[in-house]
């Protein structure tokens, strides 16, 4: 127990400056001593630079990514015979016998992207508006999360279900003649998969609207079906469009859903008609990959599948980039 | 209509009807019809999941309930009858953890730079869009990475030895890890600043106020994105088709806790799912394939909805701070 009779500054307590007295102490300390041991600060440069890296890590990925396209789409683009892409006689995606019809290919994304924004934009839009301007908390505490349980089912059960379900039952009974499989019925399938992700964003967008808005307008006597389509709606425009982007570009990359139920196996006509097999960009290169002709760098066959995806690749991007403009100005509006 | 007086709303009984009427919000029709065409939407599109539901169940019923056992501890096999899932059940097993393994410390490392190390430069900004652009690319795309660099890069493929569940991990480790980041970065970004700062007033350095104070409060959050992008991982078979998972035949059956399997050809679930429901035979392509799907959908399901969970629980914790 130190001794009492002193307080704790010790028996010079009336110098307000209790080292000042101590000459030895007072020569001994400087800044060095307030500035931490050398190992605690070799850590956090250590740590920081680490972190540092990894976050390089992601540009790391898309410096890969571009690379692995563009290798083999270049030699590709370079050997091929063009007149086999594009033009008269590329009718049809046939790999196999060097006929590379990229027309078709676009015209079948565009099919399945068109029709699953059909089902898509509507439903998921709705939804969001519901969710956000009508539902009491408790109903949304529930569906929230119910949706985003949509939003986890796999690709490929909404393959087999546009196959088992949507082909037969859906356009079967609307059109007679339909194939057993086409693209009518995965594009159903790719929309009902993008529901949850147009929703989700349009429910973002419309909770963007300050609540200011809402109130101004109901202190002016509009009704509430007033207030959600003539004021929120047009304010929310910039979210809703961007969601509308984002679905398509979710559409437009999706595989399975056309792999499984789109019909055409790894070849393809051209065709413009929903009702019939069709094969989109993305199906082609999985029917490319799954081929047995999938010796890495053997001619053009396997190297179509690098083009199709650079073809890909860009648009989704492109895409990307201006939704992301869209989001960042109406983040900005308010 | 005239009025009394100014102010007056209403001054006949028919006019205060009217009023009331409108404030309540009846003889809208209009407005009603909108209600019911909205509530509509979400009715459908529940709808369309219980379809869904039922029609998987349905099919898949007949080989859960005669064999199950079978179906869980067999191989792929020729006819419908002796097929199971047991191999893809170890491959997504074991890509999954691959994929967690690798994304997880990346991802939530990444987020702690982009939060709490970053300066407000235009390589950040870059940084931030690139992972944003990250986020939106097919999956096959990424697949076109695994191939090329996970599969036959050179001097990777003596690490990874070609098509395997390890370079089939990495390359769903790319895939999710921009969910990871951009998941953890909201979570880290929940963590309030006088936390931190109390860590700085005590004379803790950045990275121990970060790993004492900043990451367990934001562990529910970021433990979000993980299980969110495993749910994502054990879901993906585009990448899978690219990378060569074996959509044929596998010699045998290994052990779980046979590692080298990690090394070796292997197939995952929804591979399985894929090759089963494109066969012409109805045993394949409805029976076994609605089967493995209720196995594959029940475990993304759950592993969603305690990732829902873990966001509640952080939503709840951060409201109350």
């Amino acid at each position: 127990m130190p001794s009492q009779k002193h307080g704790p500054y010790g028996p010079d307590a009336d110098t307000p400056i209790p080292w000042h007295n101590d000459a030895a102490l007072m020569s001994s300390v400087d800044v060095s001593d307030l500035r931490g041991s050398p190992a605690r600060h070799r850590t956090e440069a250590r740590v920081a630079l680490a972190l540092r890296l990894a976050a390089f890590v992601s540009i790391a990925i898309s410096a890969l990514i571009v690379y692995s396209l563009m290798v083999e789409a270049l030699s590709f683009m370079l050997d091929v015979d063009w007149s086999r892409v594009w033009g008269d006689k590329a009718i049809g995606w046939f790999p196999r016998r060097n006929v590379f019809g990229i027309v078709t290919l676009i015209s079948a994304t565009l099919i399945v992207t068109t029709i699953a924004m059909a089902v898509a934009l509507p439903l998921g839009t709705a939804a969001a508006i519901y969710l956000s301007e009508y539902a009491s908390p408790r109903v949304r505490a529930f569906l929230k999360p119910a949706l985003e349980v949509l939003a986890g089912v796999p690709s490929v059960v909404l393959g087999f279900f546009a196959l088992r379900f949507i082909a037969p039952q859906i356009v079967g009974r609307l059109f007679v003649d339909a194939a057993p499989a086409n693209l009518a019925a995965a594009g159903i399938g790719v929309g009902i998969l993008t529901i949850p992700l147009v929703a989700s964003i349009s429910e973002d967008g419309l909770a963007a609207v300050p609540r200011s808005l809402r109130e101004a307008s109901a202190g002016l006597g509009a009704r509430k079906m007033t207030t959600t389509t003539r004021i929120v709606i047009p304010a929310a425009l910039s979210g809703l469009v961007a969601a509308f982007i984002v679905a398509v570009s979710r559409a437009i990359g999706e595989t399975m859903v056309v792999f499984i139920a789109g019909g055409a196996a790894d070849s393809a006509l051209q065709n413009f008609n929903p009702i019939e097999p069709g094969l989109t960009m993305t199906a082609a290169m999985a029917s490319v990959a799954s081929g047995t002709d999938n010796v890495a760098g053997e001619g053009p066959t396997f190297q179509s599948l690098f083009f199709v995806g650079l073809l890909l690749f860009v648009i989704t991007l492109l895409l990307n980039l201006v939704a992301n403009r869209i989001v960042i100005r109406f983040r900005q509006e308010y | 209509m005239a009025l009394s007086s100014p102010g007056r709303i209403a001054q006949t009984s028919a006019q205060r009807t009217a009023v009331m009427a409108g404030l309540k919000g009846r003889n809208d029709v209009a407005g009603t019809l909108f209600k019911a065409l909205l509530l509509l939407a979400i009715i459908l599109t529940f709808g369309i999941l219980v379809v869904l539901g039922v029609q998987v169940i349905g099919d898949g019923s007949s080989v859960l309930t005669t064999r199950l056992g079978d179906f869980l501890s067999a191989g792929l096999g020729s006819t419908p009858e002796v097929s199971g899932i047991a191999q893809g059940l170890r491959g997504t097993f074991y890509l999954t953890l691959i994929t967690a393994v690798v994304a997880f410390p990346l991802g939530i490392a990444s987020a702690v730079y982009l939060e709490e190390y970053a300066p407000r430069s235009r390589m950040t900004a870059f940084i931030n869009l690139n992972i944003r652009n990250l986020a939106g690319v097919p999956s096959v795309v990424y697949g076109i990475l695994g191939l090329t660099i996970f599969v036959n890069g050179w001097g990777i493929r003596t690490l990874t030895g070609g098509r395997t569940p390890i370079a089939a991990g990495l390359t769903l480790a790319a895939l999710v890890l921009p969910i990871v980041i951009i998941t953890s970065a909201e979570a880290l970004r929940g963590v309030p600043g006088s936390l931190k700062e109390a860590g700085y007033g005590v004379g803790a350095t950045k990275s121990e106020v970060i790993k004492d104070h900043v990451l367990p409060y934001a562990a529910p959050g970021i433990l979000t994105g993980t299980l969110l992008s495993i749910a994502r991982a054990a879901g993906e078979a585009a990448p899978l088709i690219l990378i060569g998972a074996t959509t044929g035949f596998l010699s045998d059956i290994p052990g779980w806790a046979d590692v080298t399997q990690a090394r070796d050809s292997f197939t995952a679930m929804p591979i399985i799912i894929a090759t089963w429901a494109r066969q012409p035979q109805e045993g394949f392509k409805v029976d076994n394939a609605a089967a493995a799907i209720v196995v594959l959908v029940v475990f993304v399901l759950l592993v969603n909805a305690a990732a829902i969970v873990m966001r509640n629980r952080f939503e709840r914790k951060r409201a109350g701070l």
